[in-house]
């Protein structure tokens, strides 16, 4: 598997295709935007009853993230349940599948938007966690520097000869870093659109997931 | 003279005769079938199709007996309804009679549709999608009770879509409210009658049919023009003098096109040609409201000499004095063609005048062989229609809404509807599995089931649904679309619209060509798309999609007979030489044979198969014919295709040619090929939302800030072939895309027409007849470079560009 290295605030990170950070120096394994239990959501509240494969998808897809990295600590970093409904609803199914994985690691579980509480599935619940010279949390705050955060979905589009590639992206500055979102039910915001601009510096680099991750100056 | 007629009331017959007018033949024979449970008129336009179908509606109501509403009037354009509106509201209130007529489409406010349906009027006009949102109510009952009759208009455009199919479930459902409803068609000239009475009626009720006398045969021929049309392309520029000179001897002309982008092409350049300044207007359907509005009103003022235009004027608006209908391009469809025509000469009796003007060569063909159709009265038969089970799937649910239900009697009530006559039982089940409970393998919803089944009997779960199935209601999915309006103008005036698609492909200072002109690419704002006004400048042109439409069996057919002859003096000289040429260096296709040139040009070999069957197939067949070329190391690296044939170029000469074409191969090609396509992931979608799978995006509506909460549906595409390869979706996605886009059933026409008879002809240069297929447009690469590597150096260009540096790739 390709990943692309980089190093922010002199910490050298791989961006991994699957949408997941690792940070070898640390063994750190970040994912964000899990989304379990989306489609339990939507269903629940009337909305459309989608392929309730989404778990699965997404699970095996950081089962294989871990067993490639065997991290020491994986950071999720919020919103990996869609709300504490779908959270109870899901977090046996979960747990199953993650027990063998959590063992022998530090798990931590940054609340997000969508799950403000613990989830009860063990591990730590957290607002938001500093390691080294880095600092993870759901939502950008103003004004930090070395800040890791998700919740907002960032997605990029480029123009090659006429054909238009949208992508899921990492998003980084020298101040920040904002995550795409890892579940596999979940949609993106266009890095060109003003919340993410706005928030990001003008010489911002964004990170295109794909079979091999590539970077580009952020498109806006 | 007036004819007497028993049940006609004096209010009416003295309106006739104070005008001096007399009541068509037809007309007075719908009056006299009008307790028949069905009937069908097939008349010409302008033969008083739409009095017709109301007078014995008007009869009954003359005496101001009947309470609630009495006649459903459909029409498949809103304006139709308005116009419609019009027209009746005028003579109703001279025969000073008691009936209210109102109309509810899209653009009706809500307090007013609110009253409709505890109130409503005597006659109410309006669309599929309109009724189908009424019969979701749970007083449905009450609206539709003492409902006598029902008016389906221009049903000949509506019985082969999913519009119609929708429209025909609706009123499945409204013959159960109200079982005495007498059902009425209007049509236009069909090859088939019987089977739009087929759709029409209530499965297994008769349908009486009515001719209207067709009037005199239209006028109509191919212009003739100095210049001979160019080897290949669209669009008829090279004719553009001779159609202003006709514009300019005729009170009002028509110009046909079959594509959007065609025709704001031709406004361009007839534009830049109108030395006169003759008042010219364009309208098609990527138009913005105002914009058309304003063309219709200034026509039917009387002040344009000429409407260059689309399908979208395909529909009954009467636009008063058209006389002269010209159609740019091969009609491709002789009905169509036919219907087109009847829109010169709008008075019955009169006949219509029109002109054909081919594009290219090969199109001087099909043109005089649609003439020989026009004149020999035939027209292209329907293909069979079995209703399409997406939209099913949507009615279940739009049922629900109305109200509980058993399956039982939604089943039986379902195959009233024709096109659902033969629905199989299990199929039936399944869809309402799907709507009921997702359909899925892992039964993942049994606690949030959409319907709920108690005691045999379906209800919704959430009531909160029901606004979730009414928002969702219609079959027309059309692509994203993003408006385009002028900067600096107050509100930013819409021009129209584009595909987000195309939008995406637009670079700042790019020009394209909109309602006519000319305008330069600023930036996006707000979800539309910014543009200035640049008169001056050449145009990059604007690619949005207008319908592509296929040559019909036919017509290929009928090109293919003409073949045979050993000379053509119907022909023009320059078309005749050159079909005289190919016979010599080659030979001409025939039609139970399949004609396949290889030759080699410009360093690389040919293979040019004559098919004759259609755009659609013939580029699945280029799609089949590459990739089983590519498995054989045979290297393709391209294809191009028309009706008549595809032309693939490689490295490698192909010697072995039937086996290519063996039906078992190109099925089980077909088999691999159609799963990871975006074909198919683009007609997913579109049933994806027919069906309720997912919602459709509301136009207008004001896109969630932050997280998206919408996701592209080739992920549940990709996510369903791999872990419920079984699920229906699937199966109605796979359905879809064979009839639509990907046209397999032509493809297996032609094998069942040839049969084993392959005719190779290797040859040493490029043939007369392969010659164009070098100019055509659209051109498709064999899987060019892979997005990763275009992707690697832009990356590389970009990021040295900006000074920008990054790690190496490791492995991770």
């Amino acid at each position: 598997m390709n990943g692309l290295s980089f190093s922010f605030h002199d910490a050298a990170l791989v961006a991994r295709p699957s949408g997941a950070l690792f940070w070898p120096a640390e063994r750190a394994l970040v994912v964000s935007d899990l989304h379990f239990g989306k489609v339990e959501r939507m269903a629940r509240r009337g909305g459309p009853m989608l392929p309730p494969y989404e778990l699965t998808e997404t699970l095996d897809r950081l089962l294989a993230d871990i067993a490639q990295t065997d991290p020491r600590i994986v950071i999720c970093l919020g919103d990996s349940f869609d709300d504490l409904a779908a959270a109870r609803a899901t977090g046996e199914a979960v747990a199953e599948r993650l027990a063998p994985a959590m063992a022998g690691r530090r798990w931590i579980w940054i609340e997000g938007n969508h799950d403000p509480g613990p989830v009860g599935l063990g591990g730590e619940h957290l607002a938001e966690l500093t390691l080294a010279n880095l600092t993870f949390r759901h939502i950008a705050e103003g004004g930090e520097t070395g800040e890791i955060s998700g919740h907002y979905h960032p997605k990029a589009r480029v123009i090659l000869r006429g054909r238009a590639i949208t992508r899921r992206c990492l998003l980084i500055d020298a101040h920040r870093m904002i995550l795409p979102a890892y579940g596999t039910y979940t949609g993106g915001l266009f890095c060109h659109q003003p919340e993410l601009a706005n928030l990001m510096q003008p010489d911002a680099t964004a990170i295109l997931l794909g079979a091999r991750p590539v970077a580009l100056p952020m498109p806006r | 003279m007036t004819a007497h007629h028993p049940s006609l009331p004096p209010q009416i017959e003295g309106w006739f005769s104070s005008r001096g007018w007399s009541i068509h033949p037809h007309q007075r024979d719908m009056l006299s079938l009008s307790d028949q449970p069905c009937q069908l008129l097939i008349a010409p336009t302008g033969g008083g199709k739409t009095m017709a179908g109301f007078l014995p509606t008007l009869a009954e109501l003359a005496d101001g007996a009947h309470k609630g509403l009495h006649t459903l009037y459909i029409s498949p354009l809103k304006a139709l309804a308005a116009d419609i509106k019009r027209n009746l509201t005028g003579p109703i209130e001279e025969m000073g009679l008691p009936i209210r007529v109102e109309d509810r489409t899209g653009d009706t406010p809500a307090s007013r549709k609110k009253r409709q349906r505890a109130d409503p009027p005597h006659i109410l006009l309006t669309t599929p999608e309109s009724l189908a949102l009424l019969t979701s109510y749970e007083d449905a009952q009450r609206t539709f009770a003492g409902l006598q009759r029902v008016i389906v208009d221009e049903i000949h455009a509506l019985s082969e879509s999913k519009r119609g199919d929708q429209l025909m479930l609706a009123l499945s459902r409204l013959s159960t409210l109200a079982p005495n409803l007498r059902r009425v068609g209007l049509s236009a000239t069909v090859e088939d009658p019987q089977a739009v009475a087929g759709i029409l009626a209530k499965n297994p009720d008769p349908c009486a049919i009515l001719q209207a006398d067709p009037g005199p045969d239209p006028d109509i021929r191919m212009l003739t023009t100095e210049t001979p049309p160019p080897w290949s392309g669209g669009g008829g520029k090279y004719a553009m003098q001779a159609v202003l000179d006709q514009v300019k001897a005729h009170k009002t002309t028509l110009i046909f096109h079959n594509t959007r982008a065609q025709a704001e092409i031709f406004f361009h350049h007839l534009w830049l040609a109108n030395e006169d300044q003759i008042p010219i207007g364009i309208h098609h359907g990527a138009l913005s409201r105002e914009q058309r509005e304003k063309v219709e009103d200034a026509m039917i003022a009387g002040q344009l000499k000429a409407i260059v235009c689309t399908g979208s004027l395909d529909l009954g608006i009467d636009w008063g004095d058209v006389d002269l209908v010209i159609q740019v391009g091969a009609p491709k469809n002789v009905k169509r063609l036919v219907q087109r025509i009847g829109r010169a000469n709008h008075r019955y009796n009169a006949p219509s005048k029109a002109l054909i003007v081919p594009a290219n060569r090969f199109e001087v063909i099909e043109c005089v062989a649609a003439l020989q159709a026009v004149r020999e009265h035939t027209l292209d038969g329907d293909t069979d229609h079995t209703g399409p089970l997406d939209v099913l799937c949507q009615h279940i649910l739009i049922r629900a809404c109305a109200g509980p239900f058993t399956a039982d009697e939604l089943y039986a009530e379902v195959r009233t509807a024709g096109a659902y006559a033969d629905l199989p039982r299990d199929t039936f089940d399944r869809c309402l599995d799907f709507a009921a409970t997702g359909g899925y393998a892992l039964r993942a919803y049994d606690k949030w089931q959409r319907l709920i089944k108690r005691d045999g009997v379906y209800t919704l779960r959430d009531p909160r649904g029901t606004q979730r199935v009414r928002m969702n209601i219609g079959t027309i999915v059309d692509a994203d679309k993003m408006a385009v309006r002028l900067q600096k103008t107050r509100g930013g005036k819409p021009l129209g619209e584009v595909e987000e698609y195309f939008a995406s492909t637009l670079r700042k200072g790019d020009t394209f060509l909109i309602g006519g002109q000319v305008v330069r690419y600023e930036g996006m704002r707000e979800m539309n798309v910014e543009v200035s006004k640049t008169p001056y400048q050449k145009p990059k042109i604007a690619t949005f999609m207008g319908t592509k439409f296929a040559t019909s069996t036919q017509l290929s057919d009928r090109i293919l007979a003409m073949f045979r002859q050993d000379d053509w003096p119907e022909l023009p000289q320059h078309t005749r030489d050159w079909l005289h040429l190919q016979r010599k260096v080659s030979k001409l296709p025939e039609r139970d044979r399949l004609l396949v040139e290889t030759f080699p040009h410009d360093g690389r070999e040919h293979l040019c198969a004559y098919g004759f069957a259609g755009k659609n197939a013939q580029q699945t067949l280029g799609l089949l014919l590459t990739q089983r070329m590519e498995e054989q190391g045979l290297n393709p690296m391209g294809f191009v295709c028309t009706d008549y044939a595809t032309l693939i170029w490689g490295l490698d000469q192909v010697s072995d040619i039937p086996p290519l074409f063996s039906r078992e191969n190109l099925l089980a090609t077909m088999e691999s090929w159609l799963a990871d396509n975006a074909v198919m992931k683009r007609t997913f979608k579109g049933s994806a939302i027919i069906a309720g799978l997912v919602d459709r995006a509301m136009p207008g509506a004001k896109r969630k800030t932050g997280r998206q909460a919408t996701f592209s549906t080739d992920i549940l595409y990709d996510t369903l072939r791999k872990y419920d390869p079984g699920h229906i979706m699937l199966d109605i996605t796979r359905q879809e895309a064979m009839r639509g886009l990907v046209d397999f059933g032509r493809i297996e026409q032609m094998l069942d027409r040839i049969g084993d008879r392959i005719d190779h002809a290797p040859l040493t240069r490029v043939t007369p007849l392969a010659a164009p297929l070098f100019l055509e447009p659209g051109r498709i690469p064999i899987q060019g470079l892979a997005n990763e590597r275009l992707l690697d150096d832009e990356a590389e260009r970009l990021m040295t560009t900006a000074g920008l540096e990054f790690g190496p790739r490791v492995p991770s």
